[in-house]
């Protein structure tokens, strides 16, 4: 059985087109066209996945992700054409998976789907360990492994890497990081941040634009890439 | 219409007082000869008529004195509760104005125009209260007894017997309406024995004499015919507004000479009485001569007071220097083209006036074209300024020890030559002395050296020698031309120096406001020029400065002498006040004078600019009389500067404005095409997709939705940059990120080019908003992508050095005309020889150079060394750059 995603947009062209792309990507697709709609096809349809548009007509949309969170298990993308940094980072708080800004493309909005879709409940049973092409990331022994080899990363780099492979393919915001691996005091302190993620790339990514490996989502956070 | 006669042109004065009335509130006076005439009756009984009209009249103060009619004509009208004043132990009821202001009556029935409030009142007189209720657009009804009168306090005194201290200026009655109470003296003596007149305090002392039948004849007379007179001047008014002719063009022109003896406001009022009956312009003068320089403090008031006076009686005020009273009053008079003087009559001593020669006696002969009025000044207690010399005067004892020193030299000297010298001789060489002590030392240190001389010059000289007896009757006239010498000598030097002293006295004033003035000329921020007001007004006045305007709807301090000054209730209360009515306020001047500041307003035209505050730093009165009209020049001068830095604040926004215009109309034409063209393409690749799908067409549709997507994406945040909405998110940044997002997010501009990121990898963090500097690198991607040869490479490179980190962009095509590269960066410019179907909107450069800026960055744009191509370069300065965080934090 085809997995079924709930997609919610006031706009009929944005659903169609939705609606298109999942058909040939072989998901079954049910629609909502507000927030009350929306809230009554999570509870009767079980999706397992939910795009969801912030600019709903009866309700904003970010106050919508923590209830259809309690609807269910499904995993939640924002597609939004708001593209202010804070809306982001607050959709992520309030339990969004990931967000994707209109206009989007097509490609990218399946792959961070099925990125979505890999990792859905692994939040909950953290993974021993976790691997990415020929990176073994053992989160209980604290070792990384590249191709059978152990590179050796420092403290705050294993807790860095930790954090964002339990999270694997999806974005860990700023603020999230820096209180996980650095404790409330150093809020704010992204500059550290910065210098471990730079750390990291070296020793993770191949030469070549840096990102390959760990994905920057402008302003908002960070995001170990999956297996596309 | 009535026709215009002859030549005569509407005058526009007449004109501006006709229109200044419109708005205002009409002023009735019901005037009376003395009280008990029944003016408040009459003013209640008009006013219930006119409440029978429907009119809404409320009565604002009205004292009945017990009178049981006007009781009875008091109760049918509304009342406002009197406001209760405590001072000095006592409880005060005045009329509450602001209560009536509130109730906003269509008229307002005020008794007793002349009467003084009670201290901290918010004005000190009543018909300065009803000034206000006029300037509301109240109508207002009001009574006065002739002898309160301004112009005619005097006269009426001169025969009663009684002054009264509470006046009302003539200006107000001018601008009434005037009704005159009128009932025969017999009667009203016959109301008096019956016990119907209640009696101010002033009269009840001289009773007998007040009530006396020629007394209220006379007062009788006065009343009508000021009446008279302003019925007369109200129809002159018309008259003149019409244009309808007239011989007052070419009338009498008065002018009042000051003095600063007791009695100049008498003078005043006199030129009044004589500028009325002639229907003349009139113009009080001071002549400043050297002596106002030792005037002390009290006559300095007093010339100040008679100016203000004069002021108030409507006249033209004017202070001339001059070297003597005659030749200065000569020189106004024929500036003022003056037909009538007015003087008073100096209580000089005979010998002054033999020395002096009589003013009036010099004045009547030398100015024939000109009538002289003189008046007698009472005499008063105060001597003359003649009468208190200067110390100098009497010489110093170093002048005389100087003298003496001098004659024993020439004694010394002439001993030795005697030989050779006649006695002629001799004796002129000891007018050295004389006129070196006159010269130098004054009259007295003069005289005493002719006589020293003449001394010496007997003692020694004269045969015989050795004792002060002259045989030879011709040596006697030795002696008297020394002495005469040491008189004529000293007058003339007392005189040059004197006329000196002026000179130098008005060059320093002169000095002083070219210097303020050129200082200020070359000023351009208000705000500064604010600041140099206060700080020259004090450095000139030695008083505290305080500098008020809008900014806003508000009063605020723009400028103070000393910033931490603070204004409480009162002083604002008093800046307000002469911020809106034009007039000063504060102590010192007519109303608000509880408060420590005096307030004059800064006018240009009828704007007021702004209130400039002055306050003694000490108790007392914030300006010294003598330094008024300097202040007032430097307030003038001070109104010119601040209405040119408005005017040039007016250009600078309509040039804004006109910029503002220019680009939304470029804004228009540019959004039509840049949407319309990209939207035509999708729209015809769309409908050609239904014969099947080429790569081509799918290409196009995608290429150029990507291209509406930038131009909407860039509308967006120029809004944003335009409405200075623009919030900064500044954080730590890495650049290699900043590059891999913007070169990702801009692929499909950059397809077909070969893009090279060359950022080290060690390039510093750098503190900006990462979405800013994300649009930045987007819009310049997009350039590069847009004009740089198809197929050829571009090059983002990150450098450091120096301190400061630069992100260049660098692309292989025409590169940028040399010498107008910063133009690219003005927005919707495309430079010239760009090619249109490339598209854009000449947006991009504009927004990055204003998010760059935002942060703090600086962007340039060039050719790059090799000239094969743009280079645009995101320069990010020290401040910017984070230094690296330590170890243990990030380890």
């Amino acid at each position: 059985m085809p997995t079924k995603i709930l997609v919610v947009d006031d706009d009929a062209a944005i659903r169609r087109l939705l609606r298109n792309t999942l058909v040939r990507a072989d998901y079954a697709v049910v629609e909502a066209e507000d927030a009350k709609s929306a809230l009554r096809q999570a509870a009767v349809e079980y999706p397992s996945a939910i795009l969801l548009d912030l600019g709903l007509p009866d309700r904003d949309g970010l106050s919508l992700i923590p209830l259809l969170r309690a609807e269910g298990d499904a995993v939640i993308l924002v597609v939004s054409a708001r593209e202010a940094v804070d809306e982001k980072v607050a959709a992520l708080d309030l339990g969004a998976d990931d967000f994707v800004t209109k206009p989007f493309d097509t490609d990218e909005l399946l792959a961070r789907l099925r990125v979505a879709l890999r990792h859905q409940g692994l939040s909950e049973t953290i993974p021993k360990v976790v691997s990415r092409g020929d990176l073994t990331i053992d989160l209980d022994r604290r070792t990384v492994r590249r191709a059978g080899e152990e590179l050796h990363l420092t403290r705050k780099e294993h807790e860095v890497l930790g954090t964002l492979a339990r999270h694997i393919g999806r974005v860990v915001t700023h603020d999230r990081l820096l209180s996980l691996c650095w404790g409330a005091g150093e809020d704010g302190r992204v500059e550290y941040l910065r210098i471990v993620i730079r750390n990291l790339r070296q020793k993770l990514e191949a030469p070549g634009p840096v990102g390959s490996v760990i994905a920057n989502e402008l302003g908002v956070g960070y995001r170990l890439r999956g297996d596309a | 219409m009535t026709p215009v006669i002859g030549d005569g042109r509407p005058d526009p004065d007449a004109l501006l007082r006709a229109t200044a009335q419109e708005g205002r509130g009409r002023l009735k006076i019901f005037l009376g000869a003395a009280p008990g005439v029944g003016k408040t009756y009459e003013m209640l009984s008009e006013g219930a008529a006119r409440r029978r009209d429907g009119i809404d009249v409320v009565a604002g103060v009205v004292e009945t004195h017990g009178r049981v009619e006007t009781e009875a004509l008091t109760r049918g009208h509304e009342i406002v509760p009197r406001r209760d004043v405590a001072y000095e132990g006592r409880t005060l009821r005045e009329m509450d104005l602001d209560a009536i202001l509130a109730r906003a009556p269509r008229l307002a029935l005020v008794d007793e125009l002349a009467h003084t409030n009670a201290p901290g009142s918010r004005h000190p007189k009543r018909f300065q209260d009803v000034e206000e209720l006029l300037a509301a657009g109240i109508d207002v009804y009001s009574t006065v007894n002739i002898q309160h009168v301004e112009s005619l306090n005097d006269v009426v005194a001169s025969f009663t017997r009684v002054r009264v201290r509470e006046t009302v200026p003539d200006s107000i009655l001018e601008q009434a309406e005037i009704e005159v109470v009128d009932i025969p003296p017999d009667e009203l003596i016959e109301r008096l024995k019956a016990g119907k007149v209640y009696l101010p305090e002033e009269a009840t002392r001289a009773l007998g004499h007040f009530f006396s039948k020629s007394n209220l004849s006379a007062l009788r007379e006065l009343a009508l015919r000021r009446a008279a007179q302003a019925v007369d001047a109200r129809m002159l008014d018309d008259v003149r507004a019409l244009g309808l002719g007239g011989t007052w063009a070419g009338g009498d022109r008065i002018v009042v000479a000051i003095n600063e003896l007791p009695g100049a406001d008498l003078l005043v009022r006199a030129a009044k009485r004589v500028a009325d009956g002639l229907r003349g312009p009139w113009t009080a003068v001071f002549i400043e001569t050297p002596r106002a320089a030792h005037f002390t403090d009290e006559q300095h008031g007093r010339v100040a007071a008679a100016m203000t006076l004069a002021t108030q009686l409507g006249a033209a005020v004017a202070t001339v220097p001059a070297p003597n009273v005659v030749a200065g009053i000569q020189s106004f008079l024929a500036d003022a083209r003056a037909t009538q003087l007015i003087l008073g009559k100096s209580r000089r001593s005979r010998w002054f006036e033999l020395r002096h020669g009589s003013v009036v006696d010099r004045l009547i002969r030398d100015t024939p074209d000109v009538t002289v009025y003189v008046l007698p000044v009472p005499a008063g207690g105060e001597k003359g300024p003649h009468g208190q010399r200067r110390p100098a005067r009497w010489g110093t004892p170093t002048g005389y020890a100087i003298v003496t020193a001098l004659v024993g030299t020439v004694t010394a000297i002439a001993s030795a030559l005697f030989h050779v010298l006649d006695l002629g001789n001799v004796a002129l060489l000891y007018l050295l002395p004389v006129m070196a002590a006159a010269s130098l030392f004054g009259l007295r240190t003069g005289l005493y050296a002719g006589l020293a001389s003449s001394l010496a010059y007997n003692f020694f000289f004269l045969p015989p020698t050795g004792t002060l007896t002259i045989s030879n009757p011709e040596n006697l006239i030795s002696v008297v031309v020394l002495l005469g010498v040491a008189f004529a000598t000293s007058q003339l030097t007392g005189r040059v120096r004197a006329q000196a002293d002026l000179a130098a006295a008005s060059a320093r004033t002169n000095a002083t406001l070219a210097g303020f003035l050129r200082q200020i000329a070359g000023v351009n921020d208000s705000d500064v020029a604010a600041q140099m007001i206060c700080d020259d007004v004090r450095r000139l006045l030695d008083v505290q400065v305080v500098l008020l305007g809008t900014t806003g709807a508000d009063l605020d301090i723009l400028a103070a002498s000393d910033p931490t000054y603070r204004l409480d209730t009162m002083d604002n209360a008093a800046a307000s006040w002469a911020f809106n009515t034009g007039k000063p306020a504060g102590k010192g001047s007519g109303t608000l004078t509880a408060s420590e500041w005096l307030f004059h307003p800064i006018k240009a035209g009828d704007r007021v600019l702004g209130v400039l505050g002055v306050a003694s730093d000490t108790v007392g009165n914030p300006v010294r009389a003598d330094q008024l009209p300097l202040l007032s020049s430097l307030i003038d001068q001070s109104a010119l500067v601040l209405e040119r830095l408005r005017l040039q604040t007016e250009m600078r926004d309509v040039e804004v404005v006109r910029t503002r215009d220019r680009l939304r109309a470029a804004l228009l034409s540019s959004v039509s095409h840049d949407l319309r063209t990209p939207l035509t393409a999708v729209i015809a690749a769309a409908a050609q997709l239904r014969h099947g799908a080429t790569p081509e067409l799918i290409g196009t549709i995608e290429s150029e939705a990507q291209r509406l997507n930038r131009f909407v994406a860039n509308l967006l945040d120029m809004a944003r940059v335009e409405a200075g909405a623009l919030k900064l998110n500044v954080e730590a940044t890495d650049l290699s990120d900043a590059v891999t997002g913007a070169s990702h997010d801009a692929r499909r501009a950059l397809e077909g080019h070969d893009v090279r990121l060359d950022v080290p990898p060690d390039l510093p963090l750098v503190r900006v908003d990462p979405q800013l500097l994300h649009h930045c690198l987007l819009n310049l991607l997009d350039n590069a992508g847009r004009y740089g040869d198809p197929g050829a490479e571009i090059v983002i490179k990150g450098t450091n050095r120096f301190g400061e980190v630069r992100l260049a962009v660098l692309d292989h095509g025409p590169g940028l005309p040399p010498g107008r590269e910063a133009e690219v960066f003005e927005t919707f410019k495309r430079l010239e020889g760009s090619d249109r179907a490339i598209g854009g909107t000449g947006l991009g450069l504009a927004i990055v150079k204003a998010f760059a800026e935002a942060m703090e960055m600086v962007v340039e744009a060039g050719n790059r060394p090799d000239g094969k191509g743009a280079a645009f370069t995101l320069v990010f300065p020290p401040p910017l750059i984070v230094r690296a965080p330590s170890t243990e934090s990030v380890s």
